[in-house]
């Protein structure tokens, strides 16, 4: 009773990418272990810490709570892929080095995959709208105190 | 460079998806799953695996049954003590009784995650239930027995007395009686556990990865239990998603079991902990009963104290009674206590295992000393923080002996310590001084203050240790036994070796956490990395540098006691004009000397070492510049702090919400004020979760009801407070560093703080913690129903 594979063609991160996988097959999981992309984090796989989220088609979402089968013929970006074409960091990863908004570095692709979504839809968000705007993801050592800071910070060199 | 908030240098591969973690590691191993009992107390009648055998992809089922030997012995008990009369321990795999829901019953091997799961789906175990003892006064009732041969469901009975405090309470002229109550929680990480296994059949050798707290305590528990010689056997903490106390406890079941099955099937097996194993099959914390009375006189100074506390530490001992011992000396905090007296009674309960999580012990004891201050100045009309100097410790007395045992078997001596210049930072930093005021002009809203003291034990023994190598391309590795868990030890420990060398931070490399770099250690917990560590790293060094200082005096043909060492180059002091470089001062350590590079070609035109007649290297010497020490501390430090807030309750919701949360700490000299920052930022925000959202809730079956992250609140954004902190520096005495210990400290003070501010908010006692909005809601209908029908304006 061997379980049937299906193919999938996406693009991760700029690059086309093609493997089979079952259908029940969680995109989290796909992109960690069959595409080798680890930098995706799994903390729950009920979709509530947030540490999975990557951008489908720019708009964050839980990897852990998409089957890779569905995202067939979209647009991925992981947190490997946020870096410039020279692999120099983004606005937010260097903001978050900067404030020292991440501490285990668990939960960070996932805040950085948000917060890149976040400010590119609100370039300017007031302090509000940077709570409402990761209150998807939870960290468990900083107390989020520098991820505010870190969220200022590139909102302000942007 | 010491003391500065430089940026990590963990950060950037961090940031960009490079870390290493557990899963992210052994792409190609097989997966592990476990059948774990969804039963709290049940006898074993059958294990089926017959079903599970049609799994395509399934690779071996184990029972207990199939466990030989040690590997199928009860798990250790790692810390003994004579009042843990009764401990007891689980089996790695369940033996004929399984005593908590999530204990593991059966190990599948298959050729991913999912397919273990299908075929764990499909192992039929057949229970015959046992009556279930959950909560803390069941448990202590002892109508039905968590082990049949454990009586009264006691596992330790355990007193810390000082000076006659039934005389002391009986001559006092106030005494007040109550009793406080503090749930469960638990370190949640947001990694789980994890381990992964590689057997090499050629070399006949082990290397286990795990997401723990301590590789070396892993690789000599698994070296005894596989029989194997501990040199055949290497552990690797790779990136840790977090620890907070958890990951201390060893060896876990899973760390036994992962790797002789891959020995056992000459494969790679890795098996990840998903989110509902961790609620139910780790470890939590916290949950303890406490009846306090106390004698204090008219200025509120405490004359005796007695404290009797029932503490649940689940369904097995395997990490004795710290906690408890923990609880029972740190609660004297700040103070100097006239006459006291903790007796902790320790029982079994049908739920999961209770271990140290961030604090240990020590929010508990806080709790209840800082509830107890309250009270005395209620019942005195006086200011809390005014009972609360008259009882302090005060400058001039350190060291000051509590006349009790502390967690290391050593006296509970404090090395030093200014707890009124932390009273007054605090009140200044929250303004306490002005709040009366302040709520008396805004009537409408129902604002509270609070504070709470600590003192809390770090940098425990016995001991840890540094190796120090400048290799021939100047790089400094720097390595240390214990582990990482996002401390930032990669910065800190650069920044002392940085310091103690004279080298430039950028290149010091550090690695923690592997026993082939280094074997001897104990590991990362009661707040000790950055003294324990950061001295023996410190001390090594100086080894390393007085040898670079040597070897370089001779070829310079100066006078070792003249050289200095800036920017990673031996040169006169007070002169640069002749300089060695330290990566040519490690090639001419080394009398052998093949020109690899150009280094090497460089160091030969000088002449190192005396006579023909002597052997290159002399006896006493060892080639290469590299030097290893370690750091064993007489005691521990104390480290101390105080946290006050502000907060307003909704009239109609119940809802709490902190205004301002405000930190004066002290952990003697600062290594990286960015980073100790960060870790009192986290602990504010767990001693948040742990006072209004947190708890474990079990149901009388001993199920627990709350195991997801659905229905666990663990706080977001959204429910942290800006965190206000300051910083009070009284070096420690105690270690070359003059440091304390940082890592556990924000989360100790905060229930009490919360449970203060919303008591002066409401005027209604708060004895128990967490507060959720319905528990407020009850103590406001239980209160109007009889004394305070309005809370104070």
């Amino acid at each position: 009773m061997s379980e049937p594979t299906f193919p999938i063609e996406l693009t991760v991160n700029g690059v086309l990418r093609e493997a089979r996988a079952p259908a029940r097959r969680l995109l989290s999981d796909f992109l960690r272990h069959d595409l080798g992309l680890t930098g995706t984090h799994v903390g729950c796989e009920h979709g509530v810490c947030g540490c999975c989220t990557v951008l489908l088609d720019g708009d964050p979402v839980r990897s852990c709570l998409t089957f890779a089968v569905t995202v067939a013929g979209h647009e991925i970006t992981t947190v490997e892929g946020l870096a410039g074409p020279g692999g120099e960091p983004s606005t937010v990863q260097r903001a978050f080095h900067e404030e020292h908004a991440l501490q285990c570095g668990f939960c960070t692709p996932g805040f950085l995959c948000t917060v890149t979504a976040l400010l590119r839809d609100t370039p300017h968000p007031t302090d509000a709208e940077i709570l409402e705007g990761i209150s998807g993801n939870l960290c468990r050592c900083t107390g989020y105190q520098n991820i505010v800071r870190a969220v200022r910070r590139a909102a302000g060199e942007a | 460079m010491f003391g500065d908030p430089v940026v990590r240098r963990e950060d950037p591969r961090l940031l960009a998806g490079q870390g290493r973690f557990l899963d992210d590691l052994g792409r190609n191993a097989l997966a592990a799953a476990f059948v774990r009992s969804p039963h709290a107390h049940a006898r074993i009648l059958d294990i089926d695996v017959a079903d599970a055998l049609d799994v395509d992809g399934l690779v071996a089922v184990y029972t207990w049954e199939d466990l030989p030997g040690r590997v199928g012995e009860p798990l250790p008990l790692l810390i003994p003590h004579p009042a843990l009369t009764h401990g007891r321990t689980a089996y790695p795999l369940a033996r004929d009784v399984v005593r908590h829901v999530g204990e593991p019953v059966a190990m599948v091997v298959a050729r991913d995650r999912y397919l273990a799961e299908d075929a764990a789906e499909r192992v039929r175990v057949e229970y015959g239930t046992l009556p279930a003892v959950v909560g803390l006064e069941n448990a202590a009732a002892a109508e039905h027995l968590v082990h049949d041969d454990v009586p009264g469901n006691v596992g330790a009975v355990l007193r810390q007395e000082t000076g006659d405090v039934d005389a002391a309470i009986a001559a006092a002229p106030h005494v007040l009686e109550f009793r406080l109550d503090i749930e469960r929680s638990a370190s949640t990480p947001l990694e789980g556990r994890g381990v992964y296994a590689r057997w090499d059949a050629d070399d006949g050798s082990l290397r286990v990865y795990s997401s723990t707290q301590t590789s070396t305590s892993v690789r000599a528990a698994v070296a005894t239990k596989l029989e194997l010689p501990p040199g055949k056997v290497e552990v690797i903490a790779p990136d840790v998603g977090g620890g907070f106390g958890v990951k201390i406890v060893h060896p876990w079941p899973e760390e036994i079991l992962v790797p002789w099955a891959a020995r056992l099937l000459d494969r790679e097996i890795k098996w990840t902990e998903d989110r509902r194993e961790h609620f139910v099959a780790s470890a939590h914390e916290r949950a303890q009963i406490q009846y306090v009375r106390v004698g204090f006189d008219d200025a509120g100074r405490v004359l005796g104290l007695d404290v009797r506390i029932l503490h649940d530490h689940g369904a097995y001992t395997p990490y004795g009674i710290i906690i408890p011992i923990v609880t029972s000396t740190q609660l004297l905090g700040p103070y100097k206590i006239g006459a006291y007296r903790a007796e902790v009674t320790s029982l079994y309960t049908n739920t999961l295992i209770v271990t140290p999580y961030r604090g240990a012990g020590r929010p508990q004891g806080v709790f209840c000393m800082e509830r107890t201050m309250d009270r005395i100045a209620r019942h005195l009309g006086r200011d809390r923080t005014e009972v609360r100097a008259v009882n302090f410790i005060r400058p001039d007395e350190f060291p000051y002996d509590q006349g009790l045992t502390f967690q290391d078997g050593r006296p509970l001596i404090y090395d030093s310590g200014d707890y009124p210049g932390l009273l007054a930072k605090i009140k200044e930093l929250i303004g306490w001084d002005g709040f009366a005021a302040a709520r008396a002009a805004d009537p409408s809203r129902r604002l509270g203050i609070g504070l709470a003291c600590y003192v809390e034990g770090t940098g425990v023994g016995p001991y840890e240790g540094g190796h120090v190598e400048i290799d021939p391309t100047g790089r400094v590795h720097v390595s240390t036994g214990l582990t990482s868990q996002g401390q930032g030890h990669q910065t800190a420990f650069a920044q002392i070796a940085a310091a103690e060398l004279g080298v430039p931070l950028q290149d010091v490399h550090v690695v923690t956490g592997d026993t082939r770099r280094f074997g001897y250690a104990v590991g990362t917990f009661a707040s000790r990395a950055a003294v324990m560590s950061g001295n023996a790293i410190a001390l090594a060094c100086r080894r390393v540098r007085a040898k670079a200082l040597r070897v370089a005096g001779e070829a310079l043909e100066a006078d070792p006691a003249d050289l200095e060492i800036t920017d990673g180059v031996v040169h006169v002091r007070g002169d640069r004009s002749a300089r060695l470089p330290l990566r040519t001062v490690a090639v001419l350590s080394n009398p052998l000397r093949y020109s690899f590079d150009a280094e090497s070609a460089v160091a030969t035109q000088f002449a190192v070492g005396g006579s023909p007649d002597e052997p290159p290297v002399p006896p006493g010497e060892e080639p290469g510049l590299e030097g290893r020490d370690y750091y064993s501390p007489v005691r521990s430090t104390f480290a101390a702090g105080m946290h006050a807030a502000i907060v307003e309750t909704d009239p109609d919701t119940a809802e709490v919400r902190v205004l301002r949360y405000a930190v004066v700490h002290d952990c003697g000299r600062l290594i990286n004020p960015r980073i100790v920052e960060g870790q009192i930022h986290g602990g504010v925000a767990q001693g948040i979760a742990g006072a209004l959202y947190e708890r474990m809730a079990y149901d009388a079956s001993g199920q627990l009801v709350n195991a997801s992250f659905m229905d666990f609140l663990m706080p977001y954004a959204t429910e942290i407070p800006h965190i206000e902190t300051d910083h009070q520096e009284t070096p420690s005495p105690l270690n070359p560093l003059g440091v304390k210990g940082a890592g556990e400290a924000g989360v100790i003070p905060v229930s009490a703080v919360i449970a203060a501010a919303v008591e002066d908010a409401e005027g209604i006692e708060v004895n128990a913690m967490p507060l959720s909005p319905d528990d407020l809601f009850h103590l406001r209908r239980r209160a109007a129903g009889r004394c305070h029908p309005e809370p104070p304006g």
